[in-house]
């Protein structure tokens, strides 16, 4: 088609339909843009800022900046994936992120991102916040340590459970998390229920289903046998 | 609970809106004290909003208190002009005087002491807020009769006036503090000429917006005036930008104090370009003092017709309401403080769309500075032509300054853009400065030999602090301070800024601390760079400024501190063991562990 749009993204053309992000796009054309708190199903929250992109030589989030006919993305260079790595790390220090005893190990977007961009160490200093768990809930466990801020779950319960179990509230490093809809401040005293599209959306582990911990061995999971830049396009059925 | 009757009185005022949860939670607290976990309940059911959305904005604001606060809530103004007028070693003589730690409660709750980000009082520091109340110039002797005051439960307004008068301190005037119009006077002429021309003159005026960016006023409402509102309730605003919280910047507390007018009337002027009915004032919470004298003043011109319907018998209907914040730097960003006028925490929003196409209610709004308002009546009055005459080719006009730190005469300075900074230290008595922070921690720092720069927007931007720096001082402690305070007031929504403010602050601590190596200097600088490229507004592309000018103009101030040039460990063997000393109640030579410089 002669008058298809299409943009380059480290030199590769990608063509894209008119109010389409850059990342919507990318993603549509098979083409991985390292991100954790942007998923397809819903608005961009552009929030963990890996997704960062420099467009025309200037950084802008991939997330949420529309595609250009014409315009210039750089993704995967050396100065943007170093940038990724440095938020990772920022992300792996300011929790509590103990991969190996984690239930969410292999499925986790988080550490497979670290894994696809060569993330060796967390290089900072520890925060050791002290963010407690939630186990009030009959088939839901909360561990907040793990959290992400992405505030898919508050999106999520919102717009497709009707329900805002979750709203992110305070402020900082220090104050910035999930509020639980209850004024206990508890999971058990919400209307929460395990099959909800909130309690399977979580990218790390924080919302986890009781009882289900480690069916799949480690080894077999989501992201131990294909890295995640390998799984951009949705499996076709 | 008997609370309740009380909390519904406040729902009732607001009409049980949530887009008013701010100054809901701000009316509960100031007669409740605090917001209790069944105070919150409460509200949510009022507003008929998740209970989660409620206690997010809540916990949001430095100045809401979900947990008990203490009858006293005593909180000391941390700039570094405070610091450097001594704040320091009155806060910690009050906490021994009280048997207090900083930040906790008092068993018995009476009193809490800590510290909060600027309250604009540098000129006349060290300030302090006392149940949100502003207090200035505070000295050993009152401290003294201050504790008394607590201890005798005397209330915080049986306390002596003088405590709380704030000066003006207006030491040089030129064509806005020096106007000589009537209220009414631009307004009429704004009236007179039509929507249209007011705004060709606005253009014509070259008006740049005084909050920093300078982005042209006249682009920013003509773009909100061509808008089109939305919805079932379609509509233009405008805001008043008042959340004057970049530390060192007091000038708008002094417009709203004695020029309340001029910002009322530049609003107006604005609604009547942009086609709004409605003006909404975002005063920062440490302004509370100012909430009656200014709700006074817009009563008045209530009265005398130049608010409220038909203005001036020119068919234009305009009225203003006033919005407190609560402690939160962040909302000073346009897109945020829109967020918080909705009731929100103050998270900038994602942009575009910009406010003068979906803002405030998601309709088209202007958000303009206090000064930039101001100065718009200068051009209503006197035509753009005249405006443009002054001030340089891409800054018309005058700016005003707000002048604190190592100089004989602090407080404000209105100078035609271009002047010098040499020609301000000399004009306010500062000696022997070796640098002057322009424009806030998110601004400029400028050394001795720059001194004969101009500010304006072609070389020095602004949004008006002057903090002068004899050469006494130590740049490193300037920028740690200012290091901590982005910390403390990062909005925590994106990665780069949340984390990044704390990791910057810990490595000045690290360093300050006598931990640091030239490692941590190129860790300072690789992390400005990732804020400054990721960050999500302007707050985190901007918390390194301070880092990174220092390091750059006075590199000795952050060297005399390493240790050794080389490597340093950052972990302290003997620090570690002090939770154990602490459980074990041992003090001993023999719990500790020697250093080996001490050996």
């Amino acid at each position: 088609m002669s008058n298809e749009l299409t943009f380059q993204l480290d030199g590769e053309d990608i063509s894209f339909t008119p109010g389409q992000t850059i990342m919507q796009a990318a993603k549509a054309a098979g083409v991985y843009i390292p991100h954790l708190c942007w998923h397809p199903d819903f608005p961009a929250h552009g929030s963990c800022k890996l997704c960062t992109v420099k467009v025309n030589g200037r950084f802008g989030s991939s997330c949420t900046m529309e595609a250009q006919a014409g315009m210039s993305v750089e993704n995967r260079t050396a100065e943007l994936d170093d940038k990724r790595r440095t938020l990772l790390q920022m992300f792996f220090v300011e929790g509590n992120h103990f991969c190996p005893s984690c239930e969410k190990s292999g499925n986790c977007t988080l550490q497979a991102t670290a894994y696809e961009l060569k993330m060796m160490s967390p290089h900072f200093d520890m925060f050791y916040p002290d963010r407690p768990v939630d186990a009030s809930h009959p088939d839901i466990l909360l561990d907040f340590n793990r959290c992400i801020m992405c505030s898919l779950c508050v999106t999520a319960s919102r717009e497709v459970d009707g329900k805002n179990v979750f709203a992110m509230g305070g402020r900082g490093i220090l104050g910035r998390r999930i509020h639980i809809n209850s004024e206990s401040g508890k999971l058990a005293d919400t209307d929460f229920a395990v099959t909800d599209r909130a309690a399977s959306i979580c990218p790390v582990g924080v919302i986890l289903v009781k009882r289900k911990g480690f069916a799949v061995p480690i080894g077999e999971r989501q992201y131990d046998k294909t890295p995640i830049n390998e799984q951009v396009k949705e499996p076709t059925a | 609970m008997t609370d309740f009757p009380r909390i519904d009185a406040v729902l009732a005022r607001h009409d049980r809106n949530g887009t008013r949860l701010v100054q809901i939670l701000r009316e509960v607290q100031e007669q409740l004290g605090w917001l209790s976990p069944a105070t919150l309940s409460h509200i949510a059911a009022g507003i008929g909003w998740p209970r989660a959305m409620v206690s997010g904005t809540a916990s949001f604001y430095s100045f809401f208190h979900t947990r008990p606060r203490g009858t006293y809530c005593v909180l000391w103004s941390d700039n570094i002009t405070d610091r450097m007028l001594g704040n320091t070693d009155l806060m910690d003589a009050m906490c021994k005087k009280l048997w207090l730690e900083p930040g906790r409660v008092s068993e018995d709750g009476l009193v809490s002491v800590n510290t909060t980000s600027c309250t604009g009082m540098c000129d006349q520091g060290p300030a302090l807020l006392v149940n949100y109340r502003a207090i200035t110039r505070m000295t050993q002797a009152r401290l003294g009769e201050m504790v008394g005051l607590i201890r005798n439960q005397t209330p915080v307004a049986e306390w002596p006036a003088e405590w709380f008068s704030v000066e003006d301190n207006i030491r040089r005037k030129d064509i806005l503090l020096g106007h000589e119009l009537m209220p009414g006077q631009a307004l009429k002429a704004a009236l007179e000429r039509g929507p249209q021309a007011m705004l060709d003159e606005i253009k014509a005026g070259k008006l740049r917006g005084r909050g920093g960016a300078g982005f042209g006023t006249g682009l920013k409402w003509e773009a909100c005036r061509n808008a089109v509102g939305t919805g079932d309730n379609p509509a233009h605003y405008v805001v008043c930008n008042a959340d004057e919280g970049e530390p060192g910047t007091f000038k708008d507390r002094v417009l709203l104090n004695s020029y309340a007018d001029l910002v009322f009337e530049g609003m107006s002027i604005a609604g009547y370009v942009v086609g709004a009915k409605k003006g909404l004032i975002y005063l920062r919470g440490e302004y509370r003092y100012l909430l009656e004298p200014l709700e006074s003043a817009l009563a008045a011109r209530r009265a005398s017709g130049l608010l409220g319907a038909d203005i001036l018998g020119k068919g234009f209907d305009f009225d203003i309401e006033i919005h407190l914040g609560a402690g939160a730097y962040v909302c000073g960003e346009e897109s945020a403080l829109i967020e918080s006028l909705e009731g929100k925490p103050g998270r900038p929003r994602i942009r575009p769309p910009f406010p003068v196409t979906r803002g405030y209610l998601d309709q088209p709004t202007t958000v303009n500075n206090v000064e930039t308002l101001a100065a718009s009546c200068l051009i209503a009055a006197h035509g753009g032509a005249w405006y443009a005459g002054h001030g340089t080719e891409k800054s018309a006009g005058t700016k005003i300054f707000s002048v604190s730190g190592d100089c004989e005469r602090p407080g404000i300075y209105e100078y035609p853009y271009g002047v010098t900074v040499r020609q301000v230290l000399d004009d306010c008595g500062a000696t022997d400065s070796q640098a002057v922070q322009i424009s806030g921690p998110s601004g400029i720092c400028v050394s001795t030999e720059e001194f004969g720069r101009r500010i304006a927007f072609e070389d020095l931007p602004t949004a008006g602090a002057f903090m002068v720096f004899d050469d006494t001082r130590d740049m490193f402690e300037v920028a740690r301070n200012f290091a901590h305070f982005f910390a403390h007031e990062s909005c925590g929504f994106c990665t780069p800024c949340r984390v990044g403010t704390t990791l910057v602050r810990n490595m000045m601590d690290k360093i300050s601390l006598g931990h640091g190596s030239p490692y941590d200097i190129n860790e300072l600088f690789k992390l400005h760079r990732v804020m400054q490229g990721a960050s999500h507004c302007g707050l985190g592309n901007s918390a390194c400024n301070p880092v990174f000018d220092t390091l750059n103009k006075f590199r000795p101030a952050y060297e005399r501190r390493l240790k050794s040039l080389d490597y340093e460990p950052a972990f302290d063997l003997d620090a570690a063991l002090s939770q154990a000393r602490q459980m074990t109640g041992r003090d001993d030579a023999a719990a500790h562990l020697t250093n080996e410089a001490e050996a």
